[in-house]
């Protein structure tokens, strides 16, 4: 049976990492990236006979498991190693494998010149390996094993230059910073075991309607928890701040950990817990409250930012903040249909602009490109496909999925909700055709020693069809007619939730403990999906992003000069430009006191007490011997002496 | 003039008085030829009283214990005079207390 392959799908990139790290300098690099494209390529294959696996399941069954082995049990606590395949994972599988293998074959033309290649694709295939635990783990526990996994790989592939000061501190401060979500979320997993006795994801889900009371606080504290964890690894408010940094990693890295997968777990997780989502209406408000502000405050830093790697940074934190929302809103399809179409267009970017960066050799500052179109003809090409994507120009992928986020965010949220989010499609439209602008429009002010030139065809290639997926991507979610929502219709399994169900069950348990339950009856009112107010948002939504082009073709086009006359000396700019201080604030706040606590506790404590205190022992047995050493004097006749005051005093105690 | 044997009381006091002798040598005494002699003393000691005992026991087992002693004695004698010469050798005097390098 063709499921059965599920186990090999994490397992190729496995192998492939430890091939490359243990032979990798011994193989050669043609081996190398050979290696590693082709577990990717033999995962991604896999992957779609999964699939088709998949598809021939008997109807109605919309779940496969896999236990491939009993990992650890204690008492009635057990935790299997296994694997689950349903539409959701299966959409993560696709992106993952399929964005995956396109980018490890444009690192094998990127990273060419580094003698660490195969440092750099150990590390690679080992993270891919990891975000797909992390997708097909069965349990809240194997999802934790592949969260920290790919955040360890991020780690060293951020600090993949580690001869430079600056990518260590930008390695170090995205584990920290992830640290933080990583503690919430296992206390999130701790909290359900002691709810659930189980940590399995279909036994939880299948349970948390009629063990946890709507809005009670078990599911929100649990949620809450939840949700921290996510805004750590997908960098929203108020954990964000690494990821800008992380740009100091290879351009391929910032492609698929940074922009295409391992960011998105955040909303994976949120959307594979929607069972416990749905019942915690507060954490839903916080959801979408934090991925909306989230959206807009990252969109207005990246309008300030000259590095171009940058600018795509805040630019995904900015995307995340939009799959977050419709989280928030309960849009989870939105959500998924966003991530899926962000992974394709974010990383045409990213390896779009490392296209560039590797065509002026190593430049990444804005200010020192311009007019590279003519070139460098495919990278402009599809750099404008992806940008107008995600800037969401009809037909392009990334209008429909932002549309139906925005949609969902006005009928299911609220207006400030979609008045925010429109708000950042303004400034997205804005600050990425600032971007193309600046890079590949107008003068050149590239160092005139630089010739910049197009990138080869391995590199390209990859550039192509990212470019093709992210024009033809909104086919999974045309919205308009009722049903041809390809992905809606696919996930309705997964996302299935049964409200009246639980508020019953709910009112069951208020009941028994004899509390009053509340009036929901409001929550079950049916919702209409409104055609025309859709279509009306969909026409506003693309005049507003034409709007944003239309400013940037402007300021930076029509009238390179207004920019400066705009900023010159304007606090508000200097404040934006220095992302709002927060990364001075949390080094006041959070860095400095544990690096003097540290410090102290290091001075004082590990140097003085507990060093001390072991010293002291040994100092004081030194002391007793130097006493006992009295006794050693060299002289023979004091030996001698001691012999016979030993026998005398034996024989005086044995008679 | 003596009727019968000397009785084993003196055998012992002379063998004890001896022994004295050669503990007091070996402590009191510089001069390594004298710590080694009062050995010995020590040793022939020793040999006395197990003679004296085989005697007034009417035994045979003290008399061979005693050329074991010997024995041994003769082998010490042997090495420990090899060792004083190679002592000389290194330090041109039989002073015991000079030897007081084989210590921490």
């Amino acid at each position: 049976m063709l499921l059965k392959l599920t186990c090999l799908v994490p397992l190729f990139p496995l192998i492939g990492s430890i091939i490359n790290g243990f032979f990798g300098l011994r193989i050669g690099k043609n081996a190398v990236g050979i290696i590693a494209a082709g577990s990717m390529a033999l995962s991604f294959l896999t992957s779609i006979l999964v699939f088709i696996g998949f598809l021939l399941l008997p109807e109605g069954q919309h779940i496969f498991e896999q236990v491939v082995w009993s990992w650890f049990g204690a008492g009635d606590f057990s935790v299997d190693f296994g694997f689950q395949v349903d539409p959701l994972t299966l959409v993560m599988m696709f992106v993952v494998t399929g964005v995956g293998f396109i980018i490890h074959v444009y690192a094998i033309g990127y990273m060419h010149e580094e003698y660490s290649f195969y440092r750099f694709f150990a590390y690679f295939n080992l993270f891919a390996s990891a975000m797909l635990l992390l997708i097909m783990g069965n349990n809240f526990l194997l999802m934790f094993i592949g969260w920290e996994g790919v955040g360890c790989c991020s780690y060293f592939l951020i600090g993949y230059y580690f001869e430079k000061k600056s990518a260590c501190d930008a390695g170090t401060k995205a584990f920290i910073v992830n640290r933080v979500g990583d503690f919430a979320f296992l206390l999130a997993v701790m909290y359900i075991f002691n709810i659930f006795g189980t940590i399995d994801f279909s036994e939880v889900m299948h349970a948390a309607p009629e063990k946890l009371v709507y809005a009670g606080e078990a599911v929100t504290i649990i949620t809450m928890l939840l949700f921290v964890g996510a805004t750590g690894k997908s960098a929203q408010i108020p954990l964000y701040t690494w990821l800008p940094d992380a740009m100091e990693g290879p351009t391929p890295v910032s492609a698929l950990i940074h922009a295409a997968t391992m960011v998105t777990a955040g909303v994976y997780m949120i959307v594979r817990c929607n069972a416990l989502f749905n019942l915690a209406p507060m954490t839903m408000l916080a959801v979408a409250g934090i991925g909306a502000a989230t959206a807009i405050m990252a969109a207005t830093i990246g309008m300030t930012q000259f590095d171009i790697k940058r600018v795509l940074a805040y630019s995904t934190v900015s995307q995340i903040g939009y799959m977050m929302l419709a989280c928030g809103v309960g849009a989870y399809t939105a959500a998924i249909f966003h991530l899926v179409t962000h992974a394709f267009f974010k990383a045409c970017l990213f390896l779009g602009s490392g296209s560039v960066i590797h065509g002026i050799h190593g430049e990444q500052d804005m200010r020192k490109m311009g007019g590279l179109k003519n070139y460098m003809p495919v990278t402009y090409w599809t750099f404008l496909v992806s940008t107008l994507a995600i800037a969401g120009i009809p037909p392009l992928s990334g209008f429909f999925s932002k549309d139906e986020v925005l949609y969902h965010a006005l009928m299911d949220g609220n207006i400030i909700f979609w008045g925010m989010g429109i708000s950042a499609a303004l400034l997205t439209a804005f600050y990425m055709f600032r971007l193309v602008f600046m890079t590949f429009h107008g003068e050149s002010r590239v160092d005139p020693n630089v010739h910049p030139h197009e990138s080869p065809k391995v590199m390209t290639m990859p550039l192509v069809i990212l470019a093709g997926l992210a024009t033809a991507g909104g086919i999974l979610g045309i919205p308009l007619f009722h049903g041809w929502h390809i992905l809606h219709n696919w996930l309705e399994p997964v996302l299935h939730f049964d409200l009246a169900n639980a508020l019953h069950h709910s009112e069951h348990i208020l009941h028994e403990a004899g509390r009053h339950a509340p009036s929901w009856a409001h929550l079950l009112d049916p919702k209409e999906h409104n055609i025309w107010l859709e279509m009306f948002l969909m026409v506003f939504s693309a005049c507003v992003a034409i709007t944003g082009i239309a400013a940037a073709y402007i300021f930076y086009i029509k009238r390179p000069d207004l920019p400066e006359k705009f900023t010159k000396g304007q606090w508000g700019f200097e404040l934006v430009q220095n992302k709002y201080g927060v990364d001075e604030l949390y080094d006041e706040t959070f860095v400095k006191p544990t690096v003097e606590a540290s410090n102290l506790l290091w001075k004082e404590c590990d140097a003085k007490a507990i060093d001390g205190s072991v010293i002291g022992t040994a100092k004081i047995i030194g002391w007793l011997s130097k006493q006992a050493q009295a006794f050693q004097s060299g002289f023979v006749r004091n030996y001698a002496l001691f012999i016979a005051v030993g026998f005398i005093s034996l024989l005086l105690i044995m008679f | 003039m003596f009727e019968g044997s000397v009785p084993i009381a003196h055998y012992l006091t002379l063998s004890a008085v001896l022994f004295v002798i050669g503990i007091v040598g070996v402590l009191v005494r510089r001069n390594v030829i004298v710590v080694f002699m009062s050995i010995e003393i020590m040793l022939n000691a020793v040999n006395i009283s197990l003679i004296a005992f085989d005697h007034y026991l009417n035994l045979s087992n003290g008399q061979i214990f005693s050329f074991m002693v010997m024995c041994v004695a003769a082998a010490e004698v042997s090495v420990g005079l090899a060792i004083i010469i190679a002592l000389h050798r290194n330090k041109p005097t039989v002073n015991l207390d000079e030897f007081n390098l084989l210590k921490w």
